[in-house]
């Protein structure tokens, strides 16, 4: 028992350790590829060499994020079956046709055509040159749209069936569109994309403010920021609808996660915490509360009944404060988003002043950090809440091992990661920085 | 959707998949093999401005390239979810060094251009090269393994786990299998190299083409040598035979259109050589996927239909893969079409 504990443990702390690390590129690549394609658009429409300035710039930052997606992506697909043979068995009939699709539908779209947008600039005609950055942008939306499919369906498993008892049994699509678009993933997918595109948006806005800031590349970074502005405006709020739509889901289909994310013991009306910490041993929380509040959001309804997480045996419930802490984090962020886009965008049009408005300009650098934190709490919140379970009310994660490997091997690979990750971390920082320092005056980008 | 693949074409799904599995493996090692090859040939080019040419005749096709594997990957998962599980988990830490070698690879290739001293370009070229070098001799002793089989035993749930350690892994046979994935992939990313470079890389890369054929031919040799055992059962099969007929054939119009300097014919026979190695692969495993040693009768074994997802799953993969490969082929042909002809350093590479 002791044994199997460990590889548990080990096993769980990897798969978070190298998904949070992935977590950080994609989402940067689905949203610089919407605005690459926003900037080479305006290029071919206006002809304005300044558009075009602006692409072949945050092409090369898209480079960097894209290659270390790639690198730190094949880890992911292999995992499944590295880790957790029984998962993969389990859900090989449902889980595997999504990866499967995503290889043929995004990955091949995104790595051809990629081609074409980083070495291509005069290979190909500006109109080809535009297509390609669109496919692109397209592969990297697609891309994310079969890996929630998949983890959505772990979340609220809809058309299938189970075949099989106890060690052998495993899950079958009955029906492929119900499993496609089963509760929860329109909503997950609407919510992790416009955070994505918040990603996007949000560091374009950071390195067009600092250039202004050091009054660098004046006119190119206010072009950016004329861009990424109403991008991250658009998905900021889309993120309090899709938030909104995806907790009244959780509310109706995971009950147990919902009443985590707030803390909520005894059945009864619910409030919102602004923020607490959970004593799960006593069950109880402290914290500043606005009672009703879930209540209201979920059921429209203050006085509206939730179900508690004393509803549920001990061993079926979540980890509630890591639950309660990461879900907090991403609500304050996601708040903060909506304050600074909307912000930004007022002082832009209603003043015309937030080009030479120091302060704003520095809230807008460090606001980088506020769409990663999300990001990546945000889908911790998801992730951990859905425990004990890998597949919800059906698989326990518990249950989900290679029974083969042993603590010593995930020992091993969890050090390999953990030093090869902080490796690629820090120069994927520092080769960033460079980049933002030499800005888009260095023309031979290629040394 | 089943019943019409199944009832009114006659399909055999399951062997359907068994093929398109292959497909999907034997794409990846003849496109990123010679990715690969020209990585360990990267190893012994000493001049900044040479690595660059190599670099840059790969630069934008090796990323599309090494997605074969992944949705080869993708496939085995959703086909042959039994498989997946037991090779991936079995083979552990051959997998984890193998996905450190992929990500270095692909790391080294965007990192090496982004700062200009020497130490820096040195680091990530030595990276990028070792990395090529580990990834085709991890794959090679993983399909040399999967040939001779494995130690299996089945669990509990009735699932066939592997039984060994990662020492069994590295028998001579396996080894020997490796050898030849390195000399392979070295020789036909040299081939590939010479059709993309011209002038003095060039005519460095026509000087290592033969040592490199006479390695392939020995690693071959050695190979076959140790592999007779193993695949003694399969000598009756005419159609194996005639497999190993064409196999030895390509190999040998390789060679002569090397020596003739008709290096376009070269690099297809070696492509071709490369797909006929995995036909003959096929056909030793087929039906299984998995084998325990000498595939003894009543021997634990995963085939492709106790390894295999529903009718229902395989039939929508299919369709999947009808809409999904013509496009990939369609955008596959239009990249290679864009960045036909030699390489040159312009600033738009590495």
């Amino acid at each position: 028992m002791f044994e199997v504990m460990d590889v548990e443990i080990l096993a769980r702390v990897q798969f978070a350790f190298t998904a949070a690390f992935h977590y950080i590129y994609p989402p940067l690549s689905i949203g610089l590829g919407l605005i690459l394609v926003i900037m080479e658009g305006l290029w071919l429409r206006t002809r304005n060499s300044l558009w075009h300035e602006l692409a072949r710039f945050w092409t090369r930052v898209f480079a960097l994020t894209f290659a270390l997606g790639v690198a730190s992506g094949v880890v992911m697909e292999f995992e499944f079956g590295t880790n957790w043979a029984t998962y993969s068995r389990y859900v090989g009939d449902i889980f595997g046709s999504a990866l499967a699709a995503e290889g043929i539908f995004a990955f091949f779209l995104e790595s051809s055509f990629l081609a074409v947008l980083l070495f291509g600039w005069n290979k190909v005609g500006p109109r080809m040159h535009f297509f390609s950055t669109l496919m692109v942008a397209l592969g990297a939306h697609f891309s994310a749209v079969w890996i929630i499919v998949a983890n959505s369906w772990q979340q609220t498993p809809a058309g299938f069936h189970i075949v099989g008892e106890g060690l052998a049994a495993r899950a079958e699509v009955t029906d492929f569109w119900a499993m496609v678009f089963n509760p929860s993933t329109v909503d997950r997918l609407c919510h992790t994309v416009s955070g994505a595109w918040l990603a996007g948006a949000f560091l374009v806005m950071s390195v067009s403010a600092w250039y202004l800031l050091r009054a660098r590349h004046v006119a190119f970074a206010k072009a950016a920021l004329k861009v990424a502005l109403p991008v991250a405006l658009v998905a900021a709020l889309l993120q309090l609808v899709t938030g909104h739509h995806s907790a009244v889901g959780v509310a109706r289909y995971q009950p147990a996660k919902l009443a985590a994310l707030e803390g909520h013991y005894p059945d009864g009306p619910a409030g919102m915490w602004l923020c607490g910490w959970v004593n799960d041993a006593e069950e109880t929380v402290s914290g500043v509360q606005i009672p009703g509040l879930l209540s209201w959001l979920v059921r429209y309804d203050a006085n509206a009944e939730i179900t508690g997480l004393d509803a549920f045996a001990k061993e079926d419930r979540p980890p509630v404060n890591l639950t309660f802490q990461c879900y907090h984090l991403m609500v304050v962020c996601g708040a903060l988003i909506v304050i600074v886009s909307v912000g930004g965008v007022l002082l832009w049009w209603w003043r015309g002043r937030l080009f030479d408005h120091r302060g704003a300009l520095w809230v807008l650098v460090f606001a980088v950090a506020l769409p990663q934190i999300a990001n990546q709490t945000g889908w911790f919140a998801a992730e951990i809440g859905r425990q004990p379970w890998i597949v919800y009310n059906l698989l326990r994660t518990s249950d989900a091992l290679s029974r083969v490997v042993t603590a010593q091997q995930v020992l091993a690979s969890l050090l390999l990661f953990a030093l090869i990750y902080s490796l690629l971390f820090v120069l994927f920082i520092y080769l960033l920085n460079r980049r933002i320092q030499l800005g888009p005056a260095a023309r031979e980008e290629r040394l | 959707m089943t019943e019409f693949f199944t009832a009114t074409l006659g399909l055999n799904l399951n062997l359907v998949w068994f093929v398109l599995v292959g497909v999907l493996f034997t794409g990846y090692a003849v496109l990123d093999g010679f990715d690969l090859g020209v990585g360990v040939l990267h190893l012994f080019i000493r001049d900044d401005g040479q690595r660059r040419l190599m670099l840059n005749t790969i630069g934008p096709v090796w990323d599309g390239n090494e997605v074969w594997l992944v949705t080869g990957g993708g496939a085995l998962f959703a086909a042959f979810p039994n498989v997946y599980a037991t090779v991936f988990s079995g083979f552990y830490l051959a997998f984890m060094l193998l996905l450190a070698a992929l990500i270095f690879r692909a790391v080294a290739i965007e990192f090496r251009d982004q700062q200009p001293q020497g130490w820096w370009r040195r680091t990530w070229d030595f990276a990028f090269g070792l990395s090529s070098l580990v990834v085709a001799l991890l794959l090679g002793v993983a399909i040399g393994n999967i040939a001779r089989g494995i130690p299996l035993v089945v669990g509990d749930g009735g699932e066939i786990e592997y039984a060994g350690g990662f020492f069994n892994l590295l028998n001579p046979y396996a080894l020997a299998v490796g050898a030849l994935a390195v000399t392979l992939f070295a020789l036909h990313g040299g081939l590939y190299a010479l059709l993309k470079t011209e002038g003095e890389l060039h005519e460095k890369l026509r000087r290592w083409i033969l040592p490199l054929f006479i390695a392939v031919a020995m690693s071959y040799a050695l190979m076959n040598w140790l592999a007779m055992p193993v695949v003694s059962q399969m000598e009756n099969s005419p159609l194996f035979m005639v497999a190993v007929a064409i196999n030895c054939g390509v190999f040998i119009c390789a060679f002569i259109a090397m020596l003739r300097q008709r290096y376009f014919i070269a690099f297809l026979s070696s492509c071709a050589f490369i797909v006929t190695l995995m036909v003959l692969f096929g056909l030793g495993m087929f039906p299984n996927l998995v084998i325990s040693p000498g595939a003894l009768p009543g021997a634990p074994a995963l085939d492709m239909y106790n390894a295999a997802s529903s009718q229902r799953t395989l039939a929508i993969m299919l369709v999947i893969t009808l809409i999904g490969m013509p496009l990939v082929l369609t955008y596959t042909v239009f990249v290679y079409r864009v960045f036909r002809g030699k390489v040159q350093l312009d600033g738009h590479g590495y």
